[in-house]
């Protein structure tokens, strides 16, 4: 049996839908000018910039929507299975700041950061993707979006969440996407990348978020629509009514991109938070964060769609047992509702801050929380009384072949991150900082890179040259290639 | 019996009754209490007290929404009497708030707004989506002595600066304070683009603004002198 988690009966997941139909029509959902057509043409009234979505409309186009499909791998394998209860991780993305690995302090984070996450997330078989994790700040904001992308599809195999900032952004992140794989059409038949895409609470797409939802529904490349209802203030304080909202502007969304493309993918995805009532804040790691989350999934699920989180983030300014109490729990959670992408790892402090020790610690976390989910399995025809035949009282059930042919099934052993009191790690470095510290240098000393064919990387790199100059960058910072380097110096 | 009127004016702004705030305002006019001393012996009191508690944690963003929200209601009473006498609430300073071009995203600004409030600044809020003129043309109107810009984006944060460059323009930044906010803002952001001051969060905006003033004020007195 797979354990579950789920928060709503039935009854509730009606009305919450019921409710969320009721608010796309009254009062109708803000969009922008660049979707007036398209929602015109299909029936929908617009004005002053509200669309008023009818159920049957937003229930036809929700059946539209397909059920699950696959993200691939740099070879064109299936990595990444959106749908049913499959779940997998990658790490928080767009994150402004780095804990120093050195300091601990939080600062700007900067493209070899990036790397050496992304080479981290990449030994690491916890995160099925990778994401753009960072905002590199030694790299001009306006190119920052395609830049963060070049690098993890250059240092990484993996299928990748990533997300474009502005409209005009998401085409170049689209280009050169294509010319990673081979074409546009390669693009649209294995997609590596899946693009976040936001609207604005309460119930707004916003002229980009518009945007980037046609553009990649006509495009093949699947969206994963992230809600973000804050509880209490710019949504419902009511976790259910958050939950109507977010259903809202999910199914919003999923209008215009069925609209733009019937049968492209596309996911129920969510970064809901409450809101601290004394702070003001937005805290990632409370337990009604975690549960905003849950309940969000279980309505897609119930749709029948693929289903996204954010979650496995803390709020402690450094890695603490706050920290990784709240990230652990909140994995554990995750997983147990069957949510198909699970971002978040690595990041605290309300999302502002990154951190590649975190990221092997939440790998931790995340790899029990998948022994979970694998649940208890009777293994062998007599669950304990054959194996008693053999020992009777003594209880020698080391030397059972028994046990050591199904202890590696049964148990999940973690790195030694985990202190198990493993000879020469348990005393001599109590600390989990210094042992995540020395788990990321492991894995980055065993790390290495696979090349693209030559004449794929050529086409990229003259591809971020010439995008690059158009924004004034010098070289291309942490993109290692003799050959192609236009100065000795960048080499 | 003014001081049980104070006591009630007070204890309307705790409770965030802005109906009871209201109709005492207009019994103590009715009752010739100097529209002055109601705000300054009854309500701002009351709004101290609710900032104190505030940053204890021991109240609420909702219950210091309806505080303000009984301010207002008290002033919108006592601010005309005071004009018919020919005189203005003394203010710790005038504050244009806004959220930067392009961002619409103003919950954080909101909180600024009511706590500057809270403690006697005047504050105008020109909403979301503000362009760098517009802050400079308010502030020139309301002769401002400080612009608050808040962006929640790290693409809109850059607009920040923009603003900046308006007021610039538009021959004020010396005469006024610039304070930044955000979540994605850093006090090292803050002084790249040559603002006052950077607050992380509504409290210690308020801490900040009163400490622009007290330079504001000290470098206009060394003009002076």
């Amino acid at each position: 049996m797979r354990p579950k988690l789920e928060l709503l009966d039935k009854a509730l997941i009606e009305r919450i839908l019921e409710e969320a139909f009721q608010l796309i029509e009254d009062p109708g959902v803000r969009v922008a000018p660049y979707v007036f057509d398209l929602l015109r043409g299909a029936g929908i009234t617009v004005k002053d910039g509200v669309a008023h979505i009818p159920e049957a409309l937003a229930r036809r186009l929700l059946d539209l929507a397909p059920r699950g499909f696959c993200l691939y791998n740099r070879h064109g394998q299936p990595a990444v299975r959106y749908g049913g209860d499959d779940v997998h991780f990658d790490p928080g993305s767009s994150c402004l700041n780095i804990l120093d690995p050195e300091t601990q302090q939080a600062r700007p984070a900067l493209a070899a950061d990036l790397v050496r996450l992304v080479q981290v997330a990449e030994k690491l078989p916890q995160f099925a993707a990778q994401s753009t994790a960072m905002v590199c700040n030694d790299v001009p904001p306006e190119i920052g979006d395609w830049y963060r992308l070049l690098l993890v599809l250059w240092y990484s195999e993996k299928p990748v969440v990533t997300g474009a900032f502005s409209a005009t952004s998401l085409q170049t992140l689209l280009e050169l996407l294509a010319l990673e794989v081979g074409g546009h059409e390669a693009l649209r038949q294995l997609p590596r990348a899946i693009f976040d895409v936001c609207p604005s609470p309460p119930l707004n797409w916003s002229e980009f978020a518009s945007q980037n939802l046609v553009d990649l529904a006509r495009a093949g490349v699947p969206a994963e629509i992230v809600s973000m209802p804050l509880a209490g203030a710019t949504a419902p304080v009511t976790l259910a009514g958050s939950v109507v909202q977010h259903a809202a502007e999910c199914i919003s969304g999923i209008t215009i991109h069925q609209l733009a493309q019937p049968g492209a993918p596309i996911v129920w995805g969510a970064a809901p938070a409450i809101f601290d009532m004394r702070t003001g804040k937005t805290p990632m790691g409370a337990i009604e964060t975690a549960m905003l989350d849950v309940a969000c999934a279980q309505v897609g699920k119930y749709l029948g769609l693929p289903t996204h989180a954010y979650m496995v983030a803390g709020d402690g300014r450094v890695i603490d047992a706050q920290t990784e109490m709240e990230s652990g729990m909140s994995a554990v959670l995750g997983a147990l509702a069957g949510i198909n992408m699970i971002s978040g790892a690595g990041m605290l402090d309300f999302l502002a801050c990154h951190s590649i020790e975190k990221l092997v610690i939440d790998a931790e976390a995340i790899a029990s929380a998948q022994r979970l989910i694998e649940g208890i399995e009777p293994r062998t025809d007599s669950l304990a009384v054959a194996m008693f035949a053999q020992t009777g009282l003594h209880g020698d059930f080391l030397k059972l072949k028994e046990t050591r042919a199904l202890f590696r099934k049964e148990q999940h052993f973690p790195s030694a991150v985990i202190d198990r009191g493993l000879p020469g790690v348990d005393g001599a470095t109590p600390d989990i900082l210094e042992r995540a510290r020395q788990r990321v240098e492991e894995l980055l000393s065993t790390y290495e890179r696979h090349p693209l064919p030559s004449e794929r990387e050529q086409e990229m790199i003259a591809f971020a040259e010439r995008e690059g100059k158009k924004a004034g960058l010098e070289g291309l910072p942490e993109i290692l290639h003799p050959e192609y380097a236009p100065e000795p110096g960048l080499i | 019996m003014p001081d049980d009127s104070f006591s009630a004016m007070r204890q309307s702004i705790i409770d965030g009754a802005p109906d009871t705030a209201s109709s005492l305002a207009q019994q103590s006019v009715a009752s010739g209490i100097a529209p002055i001393d109601a705000i300054n012996n009854g309500y701002v009191p009351g709004m101290h007290h609710v900032g104190e508690q505030f940053a204890k944690g021991q109240m609420y963003l909702p219950d210091m929404m309806a505080s303000a929200e009984a301010m207002r209601a008290a002033m919108a009473v006592l601010d005309p009497e005071l004009k018919k006498l020919g005189a203005e609430r003394p203010m710790a300073g005038v504050v244009v708030l806004g959220t930067t071009k392009g961002d619409i995203h103003e919950i954080g600004k909101i909180l600024v707004g009511t706590l500057l409030t809270a403690h006697g600044f005047r504050v105008h809020d020109l909403g979301v989506d503000v362009s760098g003129e517009k802050f400079a043309a308010k502030a020139r109107e309301l002769n401002a002595d400080i612009i608050g810009v808040s962006a929640l984006l790290t693409t809109t944060m850059r607009n920040q600066k923009g603003v900046i460059e308006a007021l610039e323009k538009a021959g004020l930044r010396s005469q006024l304070k610039v304070m930044v906010g955000g979540a994605p803002v850093t006090r090292r952001w803050a002084e790249e683009i040559g603002a006052d001051g950077y607050a992380k969060d509504a409290m210690s905006a308020v801490a900040l603004a009163r400490e622009l003033m007290a330079q504001k004020t000290q470098s206009s007195l060394a003009e002076s002198v």
